[in-house]
């Protein structure tokens, strides 16, 4: 659905992005991960026929995005960061327009259809001015999903939000990306892991890595890190913590708990546990530390200079 | 075209709820109407001498003329600015919608609430000449036999051409500005030269030289051929090309605006 080859942007003497290539297939949710200016959105604008790429080719829905550009954005729905809306229209209004744009005929009933879809219609014939940040999202997306798109991309279409509101939006993401291809940004690991069947690190206009989100953290967690809290006295806790087997790089924080690390794969907090109970401290709590998306970067782009190549 | 169509269509509705285009519309009807009262005093005086002027709908196209080269950049400067500013235009940008549709829907949206202010406009006429059907006399003709109806006929295309000139330069204009104020500043200062400035030197400069600035004056061709009851093909040309030029300079804005 989506094959990009050697797709590069320069903007002025700026490379936005250098030689990207990637493929997505139909109903597969591909999640576009990066900081702020990594070419998320210069990838994604080039794709919906904004922008002409500098150098490099990309097929969208069967079309050459720079050749037929026309039938490209016939068949992408594209919610872009800055949701376009017109503040002086109705919900259904904005919709039935951007349905005639796109030649969809009664495009009154489609409006209200899409708008069912992502839970609006009872505010069908409220104008979008007085929306919140939740329901303008879901304006847009219901924009995007007008036409009944065969690829459809989001450039980070949960930012902003409240938690519930992010679920939702989750929601009709996985919803829609069942039959069709979805190609999303964000810079939200925990959100890349859980709608994406497959996440593309992108970092300075270059992909870093590209793999199923498990896999990649499972990659990236070579070791695992864990907190540790007790009650009462605390001194020797640490010292008993390093005692035990596959222990290593333990540190007592402030508040008195204590953080060590251990090669993933190996049966260490059980022992912890145990030593941390037989040595008579109440344990109240265990859990692990994730690895944040900036530790991930870190981890990337520091693989990337060893001269080991990712991906 | 359908487009185009679909386009103007929500642009026209836009200016309905837009402070600015009321204003407009207010300033331009409130100046159209005194110069009308105005008039009107006239004919009644003159029409007691045994020759004066005959009424006719000139002072009224000519007036509305002029105040087009004040009103149009004020409902032309948000077109293509504020959907850049928006963030709208990436929208349209990546709809299935050409460039030049996207300007030319603009642009006709613009006309069409131009168009409707000035028929309102054509009360005055109506006024004027009266309405008679057959031998029944539903408004009473203020002269007989009426009014010149070619005049009005000439002088309210000259009027529509004019705006479809001045709008499509808008429209071109304010793709080339991210900013309203300056694409409103802009446009302003173009239409005061095409309207005034460039007929100074055609009253100077002698010859061909004399000549070419008189065909550039917009003035020329409105007050001299069509508000006079004279349509040539000349001064039609005159304006089918600023369209062309306004239209022309939109899209390729709109272009350059993808590329950078």
């Amino acid at each position: 659905m989506i094959q990009v080859n050697g797709l590069t942007k320069d903007y002025g003497a700026r490379r936005a992005i250098d030689n990207l290539s990637f493929d997505a297939e139909q109903g597969e949710i591909v999640g576009f991960l990066g900081p702020n200016g990594a070419g998320k959105t210069t990838t994604m604008r080039i794709l919906t026929g904004y922008m002409p790429p500098t150098d490099g080719t990309a097929i969208v829905a069967g079309y050459d995005i720079v050749e037929e550009s026309l039938e490209v954005r016939k068949r992408v729905g594209y919610l872009p960061e800055t949701v376009p809306l017109y503040d002086d229209m109705t919900a259904v209004e904005y919709l039935k327009f951007m349905a005639e744009l796109r030649r969809i005929p009664n495009a009154d009933d489609r409006a209200f259809e899409t708008l069912e879809m992502v839970n609006l219609a009872e505010r069908a014939n409220s104008y979008i001015g007085n929306f919140s940040k939740g329901m303008r999202q879901r304006v847009g997306l219901a924009q995007a999903l007008i036409h009944r798109p065969e690829v459809i991309i989001l450039d980070e279409p949960t930012i902003g939000l409240d938690p519930a509101q992010v679920v939702e939006i989750r929601n009709v993401i996985r919803e829609i990306g069942k039959d069709r291809t979805v190609l999303l940004s964000t810079h939200i690991l925990s959100e890349a892991q859980q709608i994406c069947d497959r996440v593309l690190i992108i970092n300075k206009g270059k992909i870093v890595a590209e793999d199923t989100p498990e896999n990649l953290q499972s990659r990236l967690a070579g070791s695992q890190r864990v907190l540790l809290h007790v009650r009462g006295e605390t001194d020797d806790l640490s010292a008993k913590v390093s005692k035990v087997k596959g222990v290593r790089d333990v540190e007592t924080k402030d508040d008195g708990s204590v953080e060590f690390e251990f090669s993933a794969g190996q049966a260490v907090r059980p022992q912890v546990a145990k030593a941390v109970i037989q040595a008579g401290f109440d344990l109240l709590e265990m859990r692990p530390i994730g690895l944040s998306l900036e530790e991930i970067f870190l981890e990337l782009t520091r693989e990337n200079t060893g001269g080991k190549k990712a991906s | 075209m359908r487009n185009i169509w679909t386009i103007a269509k929500r642009e026209y509705d836009h200016y309905f709820i837009s402070p600015i285009a009321y204003v407009v519309a207010f300033m331009i009807l409130l100046t159209i109407g005194i110069i009308f009262a105005i008039n009107l005093y006239y004919y009644i005086q003159n029409a007691f001498q045994s020759f004066g002027s005959t009424p006719d709908v000139t002072p009224i196209t000519g007036a509305f003329g002029f105040l087009l080269v004040l009103s149009i950049p004020a409902l032309t400067m948000r077109l293509l600015a504020d959907e850049a500013r928006m963030g709208t235009l990436e929208l349209l940008l990546t709809a299935p919608v050409r460039d030049f549709e996207l300007v030319a829907g603009k642009w006709l949206g613009g006309l069409l609430f131009i168009l409707s202010i000035l028929a309102v406009t054509l009360i005055y006429p109506i006024l004027l000449n009266g309405i008679v059907i057959g031998n029944f006399t539903i408004i009473p003709q203020l002269v007989t036999p009426g009014i010149d109806r070619q005049l009005m006929f000439s002088s309210y295309l000259g009027v529509i051409l004019a705006a479809a000139s001045f709008l499509a330069l808008g429209v071109g204009i304010s793709a080339v500005f991210t900013n309203q104020i300056a694409a409103f500043f802009v446009t302003l200062s173009t239409f005061v030269f095409l309207w005034w400035l460039i007929g100074f030197p055609a009253n100077v400069l002698q010859g061909t030289s004399g000549e070419v600035f008189r065909y550039l004056s917009m003035q020329t061709h409105f007050y001299e051929a069509f508000n006079s009851g004279r349509i040539y093909l000349t001064d039609i040309i005159y304006f089918v090309s600023l369209i062309a030029l306004g239209l022309f300079t939109g899209t390729t804005a709109v272009e350059i605006r993808r590329w950078s």
